[in-house]
């Protein structure tokens, strides 16, 4: 072996060697949080943590509860404005591939995808706050379904196309109407990609922030009104990790931890889901 | 055989009569057959409603993004009319005075993603050659591919909240060392922070593009002799150039719209960053900081005007990028 | 298909009926600690914005109120410019502010609103250097340079002259200040402005200016944050935020030549004086000899007519109530918050503006 090959060899093991540490340099920052958050985190929670509201301004205890439902809510109702949207809008996208409509329809999808969140906060404001004359929880709802639509329909839509067309053909020859062929057979077949794509989006909205500024706008007391401003638990991390007070950072840790874990446990169903069926998303 | 017509049983009129005959006279078959008629057009109707509402839905996501750019240029009128597009150049933005000017925040927004992307880039290429080549399957990728995707699942307030508490302090204590005034709030900062957040989506991109490459290319290298770095410079990468390219562009837009995690560690200065360990404010950060306090009609209205130019450079890049992607994997 | 259309319509309704059960019902209320509180309708909260200055005062206020009169009170300290934009948006029932509504707000706003005096507090300059353990004393003019950016580091002799025998650190001096509409900017700007020539000129007074140097934060609470995160760093924040955190502030020499520690003392001697009907006062730069000079009033700010956009006589009743237990039993939580109760004068001038409160043309209180 000449001292060229080996100088060639050499080179192609030293790429590798650096491709292998900053690949996994990567994860550090990630694995550095998710300690960090636990570590402080952990100590916060209790059944008296989850269950009570924050104390008035300077006053130690308290709790998040108010944020959790909020959350909860608030997510809840923007899932059931956006699914139903979603999935007719990927079953659209699927079955006419070639019309003018489809090409612009999923050209808007891409567009939303890449939307700030902040814009759609703005947009929010202008449509449902000014004109209803007040925060609510319904207008934060409505940003973040507007969020969760591309993921959605993009699951919804290379899901069905997954799908064999044999299936379809047979269900036709069977006789079956249109409607029918699709809400009974191509749905129920596809249901695993689709699920998965519905919890990834709720994953992707449960921690966003901006949007809920200008709409959500918080409510220190626990309520279930989606017309009044609420709570929840990223706005409440924003507010108080930048706040001074002791008591409310060690509130925003615990709150974080609580959300960070949602969130990887969401992700790591869809992962799940996707594998056990094998579905591309 | 002649059927009675029995006016007395059934009630009078024609169409009962009609009926009875039907019933009478292989009846069963017909009444079923037109009942059967009745529900294909039922059918068919409902067909038709769900293929409208199909297309309505269709519709719905064109209507939505029309809207958007509709609202945002609506509310951006009352700034365009009254500062023009000096309002894109200008250095100064003084809500007191009246003066506005976005120059301060295309700076910061370009400077903050800008130079996350140089970080980040390294790093996003170095985790798709890693899954895309070396090691394409196995568990040892599998679980550096969901790490790394985890990534992007950690939402932007908790990045934040994390820099606040570890990133700035860290930063500050760098800036004292080296003689800079230790604010640990800055440009850097959240360069720093970004560059994390977007690692994954190049990174993803690219693994795909890399392994989308055919193996008979590659192969022919390996034959002719090549080494492993030789086939990757050589084969792998002037093939999914445009792919990569796309990859970054993705990474790009997604960096251009963050908001909470850099409003939170860049310090929130409206003034032309002095240095890149100056604080400052990118357009998303001064929307998120101002907003619900702009009080005159021509800030807010600047505000939004921001909002709009935002959208439209995360828009142009982000459907640029995916055409790219979706021109390379139709080839 | 009808069995498909049957199941939707079930899961549909029984979505529906969850929701406005949810909502109906309003859920329990309570400030926290396991106590029994009656619950209260959730859509009769009233809803507040403004003053970050006020907020530890408002949070104790509010919850207090709560227990004992069952209305519930949703206040977010988003800065006083905020607060009054929000409600020339009539977005929320009152706004709260430090500043008064100046030319251009009275002008954006489409009737006229009351400003009621509810509290006095003193905007205290905090800083963070532990190894000074006296504590800090500023002149007027050492304070406007430090905020011109012209004195730039701790151990400036001019600093030094007016702290015999204090030895500072050579960290340089980082300015925290406000990055939103603030009417702590402005008590704080106008003090400035009244005591530097250069400040008046170069930058004026007023909720929002042009600082000259240092970081942005948004309300009381990001100033204090900065401060107590970074060494070296100063900057003006209520008492009340920087004695809950246990931060340093300083004595500031007022018009008599005197160094006067912000207390509930000295701001009551600087709130001494006589309020005009309108009660737009402000208490900067006070004559009164053990007056704190950089004190401020903070006012609520209510529509003056309370009929707009359908809200009830019940509703603007309550908002009056609240405003007017404010001003009177309310005072007795200010003092434990470092907050200086109002004179008898303030409170006569705040229950004149607000019986002239009206629905419909009629006044509310009686």
């Amino acid at each position: 072996m000449n001292a060229n090959i080996r100088y060639r060899i050499g080179k192609s093991t030293m790429f590798k060697g650096l491709t292998i540490l900053l690949a996994f340099a990567c994860v550090v920052p990630l694995i550095a949080i998710l300690f960090y958050i636990i570590r402080a985190g952990v100590t916060r929670i209790s059944w008296h943590f989850i269950i009570n509201t924050p104390k008035p301004v300077g006053e130690s205890g308290g709790g998040i509860a108010n944020a959790l439902l909020g959350s909860i809510i608030i997510i809840l109702v923007a899932a059931i404005i956006a699914i139903p949207i979603g999935i007719m809008s990927g079953i659209y996208l699927n079955e006419y591939k070639k019309a003018k409509l489809a090409y612009w329809s999923r050209l808007c999808v891409d567009i939303l995808q890449g939307v700030p969140s902040i814009v759609i906060g703005i947009v929010a404001y202008f449509w449902l706050v000014k004109p209803l004359g007040g925060f609510s929880a319904i207008s934060g709802s409505v940003a973040l379904a507007i969020m969760m639509l591309p993921i959605v329909v993009r699951s919804t839509e290379e899901t069905l196309k997954l799908l064999p067309d044999s299936l379809k053909e047979a269900a036709f020859a069977l006789g079956m109407p249109f409607h029918r062929v699709i809400l009974k057979v191509l749905v129920p077949c596809g249901i695993s990609g689709i699920l998965s794509g519905v919890i990834l989006s709720v994953a992707r909205i449960a921690g966003e922030t901006a949007p809920l500024l200008f709409t959500a706008f918080g409510n220190p007391y626990i309520t279930a009104d989606i017309r009044k401003p609420m709570q929840s638990l990223p706005l409440l991390i924003f507010n108080y990790a930048t706040s001074p007070y002791v008591d409310w950072l060690n509130l925003a840790w615990g709150a974080s931890l609580i959300l960070l874990v949602w969130v990887l446990f969401l992700n790591i169903t869809t992962k799940i889901i996707t594998r056990r069926w094998k579905v591309q998303l | 055989m002649d059927a009675p017509v029995d006016k007395g049983m059934v009630g009078s009129g024609a169409e009962t009569a009609e009926m009875n005959l039907l019933r009478t006279a292989n009846a069963p078959s017909i009444v079923s057959a037109v009942s059967r008629l009745k529900k294909s057009y039922r059918q068919i109707r409902t067909e038709s409603i769900f293929k409208r509402a199909l297309v309505i839905m269709g519709l719905a996501m064109v209507v939505l993004v029309l809207g958007i750019l509709f609202t945002l240029v609506v509310e951006s009128i009352p700034s365009i009319k009254a500062l023009g597009f000096k309002f894109l150049w200008g250095k100064t933005w003084d809500p007191v005075q009246d003066i506005y000017g976005a120059y301060p925040f295309l700076l910061g927004t370009l400077l903050t993603s800008f130079i996350a992307l140089i970080i980040s880039v390294p790093f996003s290429f170095a985790v798709a050659v890693f899954l895309g080549e070396y090691y394409p399957k196995g568990w040892f990728s599998d679980l550096l591919k969901n790490t790394v995707e985890l990534i992007a699942a950690v939402p932007s307030v908790i990045y934040g909240f994390w820099g606040l508490a570890v990133l700035v302090p860290t930063v500050r204590s760098f800036e004292s060392k080296v003689g800079i005034q230790p604010i640990g709030v800055g440009i850097f900062t959240s360069s720093l922070i970004l560059a994390v957040m977007i690692i994954p989506y190049a990174a993803s991109l690219g693994r795909s593009m890399i392994q989308m490459v055919p193996s008979h290319l590659k192969e022919g290298a390996y034959s002719l002799g090549a080494t492993r770095w030789e086939v990757i410079r050589s084969v792998i990468f002037p093939y999914t150039k445009s792919g990569l390219f796309a990859g970054i562009l993705l990474s790009l837009g997604r960096a251009l719209g963050e908001t909470m995690a850099v409003t939170m560690v860049i310090g929130n200065t409206s003034i032309i960053p002095k240095s890149i360990f100056a604080p400052g404010n990118t357009m998303a950060s001064v929307i998120a900081n101002e907003f619900t306090e702009a009080d005159k009609p021509v800030y807010v209205s600047a505000l939004i005007e921001l909002g709009l130019v935002l959208f439209l450079v995360t828009v142009v890049i982000n459907v640029i990028g995916k055409k790219i992607i979706s021109r390379f994997t139709n080839e | 298909m009808k069995n498909l259309l049957v199941t939707r319509a079930i899961i549909l309704v029984s979505m529906t009926v969850v929701a406005l059960s949810l909502t109906s019902c309003g859920g329990s209320g309570g400030t926290g600690g396991g106590t029994d509180s009656t619950s209260s309708k959730s859509d009769e909260a009233l809803i507040g914005a403004g003053s970050s200055f006020d907020n530890p005062l408002f949070s104790k206020l509010f919850s207090e109120y709560d227990k004992a009169n069952s209305v519930r009170v949703n206040y977010q300290s988003v800065g006083s410019g905020a607060g009054i934009s929000q409600l020339t948006n009539k977005t929320v029932d009152f706004g709260a502010s430090d500043a008064p509504m100046n030319g251009k707000q009275d002008s954006a706003i489409s009737a006229p609103a009351l400003h009621i005096p509810v509290t006095a507090g003193a905007v205290v300059l905090s800083y963070n250097m532990p190894e000074i353990k006296d504590t800090l004393m500023l002149t007027p003019t050492v304070l406007a340079e430090i905020f011109l950016g012209k004195i730039t580091k701790w151990d400036d002799p001019k600093i030094a002259a007016i702290n015999k025998g204090v030895k500072f650190p050579s960290t340089s001096i980082l300015i925290s200040h406000r990055s939103d509409g603030s009417g702590t900017s402005n008590i704080f700007t106008t003090y400035l402005a009244k005591v530097s020539d250069e400040w008046n000129s170069k930058v004026g007074k007023g909720s929002s200016v042009n600082w000259p140097v240092g970081l942005g934060n948004k309300g009381n609470e990001g100033v204090a944050g900065l401060i107590k995160q970074t060494p070296g760093a100063i900057g003006y924040i209520e008492l009340a935020y920087a004695v809950q955190n246990n931060m340093a502030f300083a004595k500031v020499q007022n018009k008599s030549g005197n160094y006067i520690t912000p207390s509930i003392a000295s701001v009551t001697a600087a709130a001494n004086i006589n309020i005009p009907a309108d009660s737009k006062v402000s208490l900067t730069n006070t004559d009164a000899t053990d007056g704190y000079p950089i004190s401020g009033f903070s006012w609520v700010l209510i529509y003056k007519e309370q009929k707009y956009n359908d809200r009830s006589l019940d509703r603007a009743t309550k908002l009056v109530k609240l405003v007017s237990w404010m001003i009177h039993d309310g005072q007795q939580y200010s003092s434990a918050l470092n907050y200086a109760p109002l004179s008898a004068n303030a409170v006569s001038v705040g229950d004149a503006i607000l019986k002239s409160a009206t629905y419909d043309g009629k006044p509310i209180l009686q």
